[in-house]
Formats: structure tokens, C-alpha cells, sequence
């Protein structure tokens, strides 16, 4: 069912610069060239009954429902399947066309209830409506066979299947296939034994449905229900917000009875989703209210000392007196914070300001130092600002597409339908990554070329392919000549055509055969419209930066930089990575990825702030850590991250963490970081404040509350009470202050505002006086440093080095139900699909190791051990393994190393070394126990 | 802090940079690297170390640490 109050146009819209102009039932009407009678008779506000028909699916001409006349032509077409054509008369009501609709429809009630009341969808039933519109009053034929008591399917913990709700109209079919690209639902049988089945006969929880909503939102009748819509009725308002998950950035509608969410629905006028979604925003939001939420304050003097809960007042008193203790006992700059991508724009750009402006130091970093940081620094460099070069709809612009280091159809669903469509329309595929993920091969893709490299090698793929463009003759001569930078160039061409550079000993370095290689870089060059994307399997290396540029060159040597279809394009992790670090969370940055050394910029947030800052950067999370073990910084105040979960080397973590005196925790769970905190103050979901994200492709959207904040506070609010605490009062009446605030000292966000959000709906950055409506694609004409900068990447070898001790080598990765460090997809049910972490082995080496199938096997590294379970599989080639770190009990972090990028200090999640053997151990408690209490109590 | 940790992230950066042709400006962008991402405690110890010793760093890194001298001073 689609969301209250939307309307539908019944076939999607056409983008023509022809226009057509004909008659509806007397109305002249224009509309684009291609668009359908029954879309050009809704916009013209003539309703035609249809069943089949809705408006995120191509036309399909089954139910015979929406038949029309067309003067001086025989029959009645199909007006969803009919397109306009200019000049002619069309009728939509006849007693003709009323007679034929009311025998159709007739029909269909035959094997549906006949009461409207019966319906579960709360008389939204578009069956009943359509029976209503074409004036059926009886059915005659009650008394033939019928699927009225077949068994419902409930296996899917989000939404029902009712057969006997189900009028065969293959919308839920066709959305799954052209929507969600998955290709899970079929109608099975012929005739009377037509019916609509998940798999091969399967229950949906058995088949290959990833539960994205899709066909539960295109159904026209109550055969597919949410079943919080079941538990709590119709909603009787919606509000629009944006997903707090993964760097897309839905558009969603929260749809409410008073203050409780019925269901959230993706926004079809939004982007860049255009009004689809993924199980974990449709489905995994009730973790905002599951009973683990902490909702008041608590204190403690040692993290020996039980919890005592204290009022907001007392809670935020003893951190400002602590975090004050500490630095007059350490020094000014032995305090720091932490922002979040979880968060909003506006409250990460607040904790930013909490420490410039009052600890009076630069110890600020953010979450995406252990993610996308590399991002930053490479784009930076070579094109001149820290961001995705293009919109997501640009990848239906793409002739090739580059997939590596990410797997989409898991960690950014919503984004890799649009991208699968695109490949199902004859877009070329390569795919480098060290496991084969889901988009190798997979009903109706295939990729052209998958280069299954060694963990840690993709400069030397890079460079390689750089090689191939440079020595064959294939770079775009006239790009580089006009746009980059010839001295810079020079330099390069020299260094990438040198035979260390080539396929051939990439080979050597990568696995993956020169040949591959080659045809790979042939592919890329050819286009003409060729993109990248890229996710974490890039950054988190010791060369994570050296790759960005790497990748950046390619872009740029093959010319394809600057228009729709190409590009660099990072796919960020958290919702808002991308905003989080625009707003000033590196301690070397102000707004806008400004450095606070220069002066000029100091002064200009010194007037604003009113006080003096500090040219120098600050800490970033590692040095942090080390310095806490040094006795030198002693205090940290965290919103929204888990750092004792999410960063590598728990212990070393864990141990910094225990060495500070004061541990501010501002989290809406009591989380592992907070196992050492002094102060916990309790947070709020993304449903409980207002505020901005900004998304991977540099789009801020609004966050809508849409229920009271649980604990009483937005957590914007609550810095803000901190820093008053501190004797820096912020006074702030409403988020809309603060990013008015952004936008007067950062030139990129100098025309964002939140009228004009409302407005618009979204705003891609850039948005200022140049581009008051944002935008799409950059470095359109000129990079923005002006020239485009070649710089070197030499090949270097990870210090993280296999030996007999350690002979595979891990590397980790997410699942789609599960997001992140779990904090909130462990909260729902979104468990049913992965309550626990397993670890991926070739059954090769498995064989040799004696592990079976589902076995516990212990994984050492030469920074701890974890116990897991095994499972064996060939999408893990043989000395690579693989897990997910979904779950604080298998703490795969406990295995991971310090090694880090080069430039950025992002960990080296992807390469470490390990040995795993059969063990007889267990974790201390298993996953599944504790799934099994959460589970139940939320949705 | 760590100073065998400081020793291989400072080497680690060289590394990156001594791929340049032009070694003055290699030691150049190392110092550069230096100076804007690494707080002000962490360039005061590898200064120290580069003036005291610097064994393990490698010949091109500890030539930029040592023209950040002027940086510590301030």
C-alpha cells in the first residue's frame, strides 16, 4: 500500500522535450511525448479505475480495468499501455466502458471478500475502490471455486502475505524484478492454480527476498501487509524524514498515529531513492523504542562503581567540572571529543565547536577516521574537495561501471538497485574485490571482468590499469591537456609507464592475471562514460589514501570526470559521514575543509564564536588512544560512536579508554565504550530531533522529529547545556540556528537553509550564489583546485605480512540485514536473517585446518583471538577469510591491527593476518542468546 | 606517546613521498604532511628523536622533521 495521501499517476512520468497536447473527456491536456493516456488523465485530475497500473512500474496491460475510448478508433485500449498522441479525444466514462469495467471487476470481487470492512487494509483496499468507482453492486458468481481459505504466509517478520487477498496483478512481482532487481517473486500455476509465490514454493523467509518492502508497497490490496499496519491501523498523518542508516539517504515518510510510527514508507517524490528502500529503513526502526534505551542520566566515579541515575542537571554539572579538573591538572589539550555520522549535521558541528571554543583545543575527531578519511585526503588533493563527484542517478548515465572495495547489494541496497538497473539495461561490469560478492553473477548481471585480487593490493590493480591507458594509446589527450595540471602530468606519465607499473607485475603483487588486467583497463577507457564506486575495501588499507588517488588518476587520465555517467564515487558507510566531516570534524579542519592554520579563517569564526582558536591540528582518534596511555590526554566526551567496538585493537582501545579520568558516553544505548565511561547521558534516535544529514553524494535532507525525544532532550540540546556548564553558552532556540550559522562561515553551504530544504526537498553542496539549487555533478569544466592534480602512487606492501604463524589473511565486510557495530539492527528482528557473525573459509583450507561447516574455530591474530563459527564457502578464495562485525560477542576487532593508512591514520580493517583452527572454546555468551531476548520485544 | 608507533607513521608518510623526482620537494611535502596533520605533542617528540638520535627513521623523513624545527621553537 502506498503512503497516505500520496497520489498515484498510475504509469511512471516520460522526459521528453516534446510536448503533446490532446483531449480527455473534453480537457485539453499537454504532456510529455511517451507518457501514458492514464497518467495524462490523472495529471489533468480525470481518475480512470486501473488495478494493475501504479506508478513506480512500467505499464503492463493485464486487469482491462482502465479501458478507454479513442474517437474514430475500434476497441477500448489499455490507457496505461496507450500513449498519447496529440490531437486525439479521449473518453474515460461510457456506459459502454462502465459496462465492460463493472464485468471485470465483478470478477475479481468473485474471489475476493465481498465487504470492504473486511479488508485490512482500513478500507484502503483499492479492489473495494475501484468496485465503488465503477458502480459494482453485486457479484454474481459466489458460488464457484475460490482461494478464500488458503493460508496465509506470516514467516517474514515485517509483513504478511494473504493469498486470498491476492488478485494475480504481478505488481509485487514486477516490483521486485524492476525495482529491487532480485527477481524473488513469480506467479506460479496457470489459470485457476495461478498463484503469487516467493522462490519455488517457498515461504518468503525461505526465498531469496531480501525483504526491501517493495512488493508490500506496490500491492493494491491488503494480500501484502506491513504487520505493524495490521497491529496498529491506519495512520492519520506522515511526516517526511530521512533514513538513519546507511550513506543513501532515503527519503522516507513516517507515518503516524499520534506520537507512535505505524510504519515508515519510502518517499516516492524523494531522492535519491525515488520511493524505494531496504529492509533495515522500511523495517529496522524500532530499535528507537526498544527497553534497552537509556533514558536518564548516570554518573559514576570509577567505571568500577555501579551506575547511580541523576538528574540532567547533576549529570551535565559533574562532566563540565570533570572535563575543567582535568584539564587544569593535564593541560589545555588533554581533553577531546568525538562526533558521529549517526548524528545530524548540526550536532556535529556543535561538538566540533564545544571543543575549539571551549576545551580551546582542536581534539576533535570523527568516526569517518576509520572509515572514509582517505576519501577525503585523496579527492581533496587530486580534484580539490573531499567528496563523491556525482549524484547516485548519474550511474543510469554509465556505459562501465568500476565496482571496488564495496558490495553494494549489501551495505547500500537502495543504490545498488538503481545500479543493477542500469547493468540490466547492457552497462558493462567490472568488479574488483578479494571475495566474490553478490553482483559477480546474479540473475540477468554478470560482470565482465572480476579481478579477485589479494587483500592489499589494489594500487598495484590501479596502477596497472593506469598502465595499460597510458602505454596503448587510450587516454583522453584533450582532457588532460585542458584540464589538469601539465607539469604534475609529466611526472606521472613518466612514473605509471615504467614496467613495475605494468599488468604483469601487478600479477605478481595482485593474483589476478595480466591479461584480466588489460582487458579490464581496455573496457574502462572505452566507455565513453565509465564510473567508479568504491567503498571501504579501498580506504581501510595502509595505502587506503594512496588508492583514492590512484583511482582519481584513472578518472582522470581516461577523461572521465565532470558529466553524468562518471566520476569517483565513494559509497559512505553511515548516514552522515559525508556531513559530519563537512561540518568540521577533523582536527585539522574547520567548516567547509578549511585548515584552522590559516588566519584569515580563524578570524572569521573568532568573530563569530568569540573566542581565540588554535592554529594547530589536533588529535585524531588513534593518537587519542596513545596519548591517553601516555598520560597526556585524559578526557573525552563521545556522541554517538562505540569506539570500543568499531576501532581495531579492542584491547589497545580498551585500555586507553580505562587510562583517561573522565568518559563522557552520549549514546541512546548503553553501548561498550560506555563500559568505561564516568557520565552517560542518554541520546536520540533520528526520530527524535530535527537536524540535516548530508549523503554520500553531498545531499543534506532534512531530519524530521516525528516523536518526542525519550530521555527529554535532542542531542543537540545537550551539548549545548554542556558547554554552558563549561561557561561557553550556545544559545541555540532550534537546529535551523546552527545550520544558518554553517552557512554564514562556510562558502559551500553559504545558500543552504532550511526554507529552502522545505522548498526543495534536498540540496547537493555546493549550494551558494554559483549554484543556488545545488549541485549534481562537480568539477563540471574546472575542478574546483582549478587543474587536476596527478599525483604519484607507488605500490607499497602492507607491514601485515602472512607467516607460518599467521597464514591467512582476514578481511571484513557487513551483511545487509545488520548495520554496523548492530547498536540498533541487533535491536530488531532484522536478527532473524544473522544472529551471529560466521567466519567465511575456502573449503580448502578448511579442509586442511579439519574444520567443518557451522564448527567453532578460533582465529588468532597477532593482536588477539576471537572464538566464531566457520562456514565454508568458495566466494572466499583460498587464503583469504572473511566475517562481518555485526556482534560485540565474536569482537572481531580483537584481531585487527594498529596498522593504518599512511595519510589519515584510518585502520587497516581489511589485511590482518590470522591463523584459525578448531577450538573447543566458546564465547562467553553467544550471539544468539542475547538475539533471542531482543528479538521479540521490537520490530 | 609511543615512539615506535610516531617512528612508523613518519616513515610510512615517507614513503609515500619519496616517489617524487625531486627529493628537496619529497622532503618538502613530507614536512608539509607533518605540519598540518600531526598535533603539536606528536611533532615535538619525532623532532626530539631526530635530534637525538633518528636511527630508525628513514634518511629522507628525518631531513624533514629536522626542518620542522622552527615549528617546535614557536
Amino acid at each position: 500500500m502506498l503512503a497516505i495521501n500520496d497520489k498515484d499517476l498510475g504509469t511512471p512520468a516520460r522526459d521528453s522535450a516534446t510536448q503533446v497536447t490532446l483531449e480527455i473527456d473534453g480537457r485539453s491536456v499537454t504532456v510529455p511525448q511517451g507518457t501514458s493516456i492514464l497518467r495524462a488523465a490523472a495529471l489533468a485530475d480525470v481518475a480512470i479505475p486501473r488495478l494493475c497500473a501504479t506508478e513506480s512500474l512500467e505499464p503492463f496491460g493485464s486487469c482491462r480495468v482502465c479501458l478507454v475510448q479513442i474517437e474514430g478508433r475500434n476497441g477500448c485500449p489499455a490507457s496505461c499501455t496507450t500513449a498519447v498522441e496529440a490531437g486525439i479525444k479521449v473518453t474515460t466514462d461510457s456506459a459502454a466502458l462502465a459496462k465492460l469495467r463493472r464485468g471485470i471487476v465483478e470478477l475479481y470481487m468473485s474471489d475476493h471478500p465481498l465487504d470492504p470492512f473486511e479488508c485490512k487494509a482500513g478500507g484502503k483496499c483499492e479492489l473495494h475502490e475501484v468496485a465503488r468507482a465503477v458502480g459494482l453492486e453485486q457479484v454474481r458468481y459466489n458460488d464457484g471455486r475460490n482461494h478464500l481459505t488458503l493460508a496465509s504466509d506470516d514467516s517474514n517478520p515485517y509483513f504478511s502475505f494473504d493469498p486470498t487477498r491476492c488478485i494475480l496483478c504481478s505488481r509485487c512481482v514486477r516490483a521486485c524484478d524492476d525495482i529491487q532487481g532480485t527477481f524473488a517473486l513469480t506467479i506460479d500455476g496457470r489459470g485457476f492454480d495461478s498463484l503469487m509465490s516467493p522462490g519455488q514454493h517457498q515461504r518468503y523467509i525461505d526465498s531469496e527476498c531480501v525483504s526491501c518492502g517493495a512488493c508490500v508497497q506496490a500491492c493494491p490490496t491488503d494480500a501484502l501487509m506491513e504487520k505493524t499496519l495490521l497491529e496498529k491501523g491506519r495512520a492519520e498523518r506522515a511526516i517526511v524524514t530521512t533514513c538513519g542508516y546507511c550513506g543513501v539517504g532515503c527519503s522516507f515518510k513516517a507515518e503516524l498515529k499520534g506520537a507512535d510510527v505505524v510504519r515508515m514508507v519510502p518517499n516516492k517524490d524523494g531522492y535519491p531513492n525515488h520511493g524505494h528502500s531496504c529492509v533495515k529503513g522500511r523495517f529496522a526502526w524500532g530499535y528507537a523504542t526498544h527497553p534497552d534505551r537509556v533514558k536518564r542520566p548516570m554518573v559514576r566515579k570509577r567505571i568500577s562503581d555501579p551506575w547511580r541515575e541523576v538528574s540532567w542537571q547533576e549529570a551535565i554539572d559533574y562532566a563540565a567540572s570533570e572535563l575543567r579538573r582535568v584539564q587544569k591538572k593535564y593541560g589545555r589539550s588533554s581533553i577531546g571529543g568525538i562526533t558521529s555520522s549517526r548524528c545530524t549535521n548540526e550536532e556535529a558541528y556543535l561538538v566540533q565547536k564545544l571543543v575549539r571554543a571551549a576545551f580551546g583545543n582542536n581534539n576533535v575527531d570523527t568516526c569517518a577516521r576509520v572509515c572514509h578519511s582517505p576519501t577525503g585526503y585523496g579527492l581533496k588533493n587530486a580534484f580539490g574537495t573531499p567528496a563523491g563527484t556525482q549524484d547516485f542517478d548519474s550511474v543510469m548515465a554509465a556505459d562501465v561501471i568500476f565496482v571496488i572495495g564495496a558490495n553494494p547489494t549489501e551495505g547500500h541496497p537502495v543504490f545498488a538497485s538503481i545500479m543493477k538497473r542500469r547493468l540490466r539495461q547492457g552497462a558493462r561490469l567490472i568488479v574488483a574485490d578479494p571475495r566474490a560478492i553478490e553482483l559477480v553473477r546474479m540473475p540477468h548481471i554478470e560482470a565482465d571482468y572480476f579481478l579477485q585480487l589479494a587483500p592489499g593490493t589494489n594500487v598495484a590493480l590501479f596502477n596497472a590499469m593506469a598502465h595499460v591507458v597510458v602505454t596503448e594509446g587510450l587516454a583522453d589527450e584533450a582532457f588532460v591537456a585542458e584540464r589538469c595540471d601539465a607539469r604534475e602530468l609529466k611526472i606521472w606519465r613518466e612514473f605509471i609507464s615504467s614496467a613495475r607499473n605494468s599488468p604483469e607485475a601487478a600479477e605478481k603483487i595482485s593474483g589476478v592475471p595480466a591479461e584480466k588486467i588489460r582487458a579490464a583497463a581496455r573496457l574502462f577507457a572505452k566507455g565513453p562514460n565509465s564510473a567508479i564506486y568504491y567503498g571501504l575495501g579501498v580506504t581501510e588499507h595502509s595505502q587506503g589514501s594512496t588508492a583514492v588517488l590512484a583511482m582519481a588518476n584513472l578518472a582522470m587520465i581516461t577523461g572521465n570526470i565532470g558529466r553524468p555517467g562518471v566520476g569517483v564515487n565513494p559509497l559512505r558507510g553511515q548516514n552522515n559521514v559525508q556531513g559530519s566531516n563537512d561540518v568540521g570534524s577533523f582536527p585539522h579542519e574547520l567548516t567547509g575543509y578549511r585548515h584552522v592554520s590559516d588566519p584569515k579563517l580563524r578570524a572569521d569564526f573568532e568573530s563569530v564564536w568569540h573566542v581565540k582558536l588554535d592554529p594547530e591540528p589536533g588529535l585524531r582518534i588513534p593518537n587519542m588512544f596513545d596519548a591517553a596511555l601516555d598520560k597526556s590526554f585524559m578526557g573525552l566526551y563521545v556522541e554517538g560512536e562505540d569506539i570500543a567496538q568499531s576501532d581495531p585493537n579492542s584491547q589497545h582501545v580498551a585500555a586507553a579508554l580505562e587510562a583517561m579520568e573522565i568518559v563522557i558516553v552520549q549514546d541512546i544505548f548503553m553501548n561498550e565504550t560506555a563500559k568505561y565511561a564516568h557520565v552517560f547521558l542518554p541520546g536520540s534516535s533520528f526520530l527524535e530531533k530535527d537536524g540535516t544529514f548530508t549523503n554520500a553524494e553531498r545531499r543534506i535532507s532534512r531530519v524530521r522529529k516525528v516523536m518526542p525525544p525519550l530521555a527529554g532532550k535532542e542531542d543537540w540540546e545537550v551539548t549545548c547545556e554542556l558547554s554552558r556548564a563549561l561557561g561557553y553558552p550556545m544559545d541555540y532556540s532550534h537546529p535551523s540556528e546552527i545550520m544558518d550559522e554553517i552557512a554564514r562561515l562556510t562558502p559551500t553551504f553559504a545558500g543552504v537553509s532550511y526554507e529552502k530544504l522545505d522548498r526543495l526537498g534536498s540540496v547537493q553542496w555546493p549550494c551558494n550564489d554559483a549554484a543556488p539549487g545545488g549541485t549534481q555533478v562537480m568539477h563540471a569544466g574546472e575542478f574546483v583546485r582549478g587543474k587536476g592534480r596527478f599525483m604519484l602512487t607507488e605500490y607499497v606492501a602492507t607491514d601485515e605480512r602472512t607467516s607460518s604463524r599467521f597464514p591467512l589473511i582476514l578481511t571484513t565486510g557487513r551483511i545487509l540485514t545488520q548495520y554496523n557495530v548492530g547498536t540498533q539492527t541487533r535491536r530488531t528482528k532484522n536478527v532473524t536473517w544473522h544472529p551471529e557473525d560466521r567466519l567465511e573459509i575456502n573449503p580448502h583450507d578448511a579442509e586442511q585446518r579439519g574444520v567443518r561447516d557451522g564448527a567453532w574455530v578460533e582465529m588468532s591474530s597477532r593482536a588477539g583471538a576471537i572464538v566464531l563459527r566457520a562456514q565454508i564457502t568458495e566466494r572466499v578464495q583460498p587464503g583469504v577469510v572473511y566475517t562481518t562485525f555485526h556482534h560485540p560477542e565474536t569482537g572481531a576487532n580483537v584481531v585487527t591491527t594498529e596498522n593504518s593508512d599512511w595519510a589519515t591514520n584510518c585502520p587497516e580493517y581489511k589485511v590482518t593476518a590470522v591463523q584459525v583452527l578448531p577450538t573447543t572454546r566458546r564465547p562467553e555468551r553467544l550471539p544468539a542468546d542475547r538475539m533471542l531476548q531482543a528479538a521479540p520485544v521490537a520490530e | 606517546m609511543d615512539m615506535a608507533h610516531l617512528i612508523k607513521m613518519a616513515n610510512e608518510i615517507g614513503g609515500y613521498f619519496e616517489a617524487m623526482p625531486d627529493r628537496a620537494e619529497a622532503v618538502n611535502a613530507i614536512g608539509a604532511h607533518l605540519k598540518s596533520f600531526w598535533e603539536p605533542r606528536m611533532r615535538r617528540q619525532i623532532i626530539d628523536y631526530a635530534e637525538h638520535d633518528g636511527g630508525e627513521l628513514k634518511e629522507i623523513v628525518r631531513d624533514a622533521v629536522l626542518a620542522l624545527r622552527a615549528v617546535k621553537s614557536s
